[in-house]
């Protein structure tokens, strides 16, 4: 017996099958992302008492490995996103020559640079710099090489990130500003800019989300302490690495440890995604 | 005759492509000049020459003068030019982060003027003159994106008139609008001319008709003609501007 499929039914089963499959392929993507929430959090949240919270690792806590990472961030931050917005600005507005491709191609490969080259880049630039009389020979591992390792993983991230948000908006906006006689510079800053702000910012999440997870240029540069912040010439402890040396360590305790520091770093890099949304939101104009 | 802006022997090229050849025309003061003709005929090159705006087009070349009261715009800070020579856009571009206020406001504060009443007083005459002023009074904090195609329109003109321009450069104002709205902006372009020297590039040729004193007709690169509008329409000089308002071709 013959069914008399017509083709507007084949259609709609087409459309439910394909809509299904991409749901499938959706869930799929997320599975990983809440497994590792779901096992941090039943690992982790044993772990988070009082004192492995407020406490340094000397005490068996891991305050102070938040504040270093929190200080590593700002920091590299401080340094790296300026100049990766505006390399990107140079990239997007006036990158469009010779000059402006050797740029491009070179961020393209800082960016695929593996971090722990990056770490011994690092490692040797300030060691070399030490041999010249620059720094004191102890600077090799400390705060300032973390933040030098950790801005050259971050400025081509927000350098890419800033200059495609860039492109986006529509030279319109830009002819718009520049004929009623305004500056170039001033029309980049007051129109292009803030059109892109969210994409901009997004960017420099992605940039701040990637340095605040590496851990392999900090072993190489920022090393360990088991103290607080106490200097910038001074070695700092940071999550990764705290997390790292739980788990690699013998003890149970230090294992268990591991996933409380993870779920810490996880909700850490959370917090700042679901903050700086907010503020994207809070600046919006009203329609 | 009082040319406002004279326009000698200007050429301008893309790269290699020769988009506008060896141009001269005259804009009269306190008037509004046509230029009509086939897409891709070098009217709004020949505009984008007369505030400087060609050459922000990466790789984009002119050569000639362009005379603003005598005076060669070449020969002085693009920015200034761009000043005294305001333009409207074929697509209505406001900004779009900025309010309706700010829109009109961001000539002048990025320009440097803080004080606020100036800026109320700017915000007020050009949304006025603009014919926007009783439809937007009241949304003034609004996103000039919030608006009709027209509205946007009529925001950019008031935008550009905001900084006191002395020249008014629109590159086919209407073609993105309705009946409607382009009639109002016909209407407000009668009304400008009493304090600007408009130009309008247009596809329409009713357009030019309606709203133009003096009209050019341009025909790949090369001006053809220029008169009366009258003139141009009933007794062309010319075969092909002949040809091309009859509707042979284009």
């Amino acid at each position: 017996m013959k069914f008399p499929v017509d083709r507007d039914t084949r259609r709609r089963w087409f459309d439910f099958i394909m809509s299904g499959a991409t749901l499938l392929c959706v869930a799929l993507a997320l599975l990983p992302l809440g497994s590792i929430l779901f096992e941090a959090l039943v690992r982790g949240a044993p772990a988070l008492t009082p004192t492995f919270l407020t406490q340094s690792s000397l005490m068996g806590g891991i305050a102070n490995a938040i504040q270093g990472t929190v200080v590593l961030i700002g920091l590299t931050a401080l340094v790296a996103l300026p100049v990766g917005i505006l390399t990107g600005i140079y990239l997007s507005e006036y990158g469009k020559n010779r000059l402006g491709g050797i740029v491009r191609l070179f961020v393209d490969v800082m960016t695929q640079t593996p971090s722990i080259v990056v770490g011994i880049f690092a490692y040797s630039f300030i060691f070399e710099l030490s041999l010249l009389g620059f720094f004191p020979p102890p600077l090799v591992f400390s705060v300032i090489s973390a933040v030098i390792a950790l801005a050259t993983i971050m400025i081509p991230i927000v350098a890419r990130t800033s200059e495609e948000a860039m492109r986006l908006v529509p030279t319109s906006a830009r002819e718009a500003a520049l004929a009623l006689g305004i500056p170039r510079y001033r029309a980049i800053l007051r129109v292009v800019l803030p059109s892109c702000a969210s994409a901009l910012i997004t960017g420099a999440l992605l940039g701040i989300a990637r340095v605040g997870g590496e851990t392999a240029p900090l072993i190489m540069t920022a090393a360990w302490n088991n103290d607080f912040f106490n200097g910038l010439n001074q070695p700092i402890a940071a999550l990764p690495t705290q997390v790292y040396r739980f788990a690699v360590s013998p003890s149970l305790a230090e294992n268990r440890a591991a996933w409380g520091a993870s779920l810490i770093l996880v909700l850490l890099m959370l917090s700042i995604s679901i903050a700086s949304r907010a503020v994207i939101r809070m600046r919006a104009v009203r329609r | 005759m009082s040319a406002k802006v004279h326009v000698d022997k200007i050429s301008a090229w893309y790269g290699p492509k020769l988009a506008i050849q060896d141009i001269s025309l005259d804009f009269e003061e306190h008037s509004v000049s046509g230029i009509i003709g086939p897409s891709g005929c070098g009217k709004s090159t020949l505009i984008r020459c007369l505030n400087r705006m060609h050459e922000t087009i990466p790789k984009a070349r002119v050569e000639g003068q362009v005379l603003l009261d005598g005076q060669d715009i070449y020969g002085q800070p693009a920015v200034s030019v761009r000043r005294r020579i305001g333009m409207v856009f074929q697509k209505p571009n406001p900004f779009p982060t900025m309010s309706i206020y700010d829109n009109v406001a961001a000539g002048l504060r990025l320009n440097g003027v803080r004080e606020r009443k100036k800026l109320d007083q700017a915000v007020l005459e050009s949304l006025k003159q603009a014919a926007l002023w009783d439809e937007v009074k009241d949304s003034l904090d609004k996103s000039g994106a919030s608006l009709s195609g027209g509205q946007q329109q009529r925001l950019c003109i008031a935008r550009a008139l905001a900084v006191k321009p002395e020249v008014l450069l629109m590159d086919e104002p209407c073609s993105a609008l309705d009946p409607i709205a382009t009639a109002k902006i016909e209407d407000l372009i009668f009304d400008l001319k009493k304090d600007y020297t408009l130009v309008i590039v247009t596809h329409n040729m009713q357009q030019a008709a309606r709203v133009a004193e003096t009209t050019a007709f341009m025909y790949l690169g090369k001006l053809i003609e220029v008169g009366r509008t009258r003139e141009l329409f009933e007794r062309p000089g010319e075969t092909l501007t002949e040809s091309y308002i009859t509707g042979r071709f284009g």
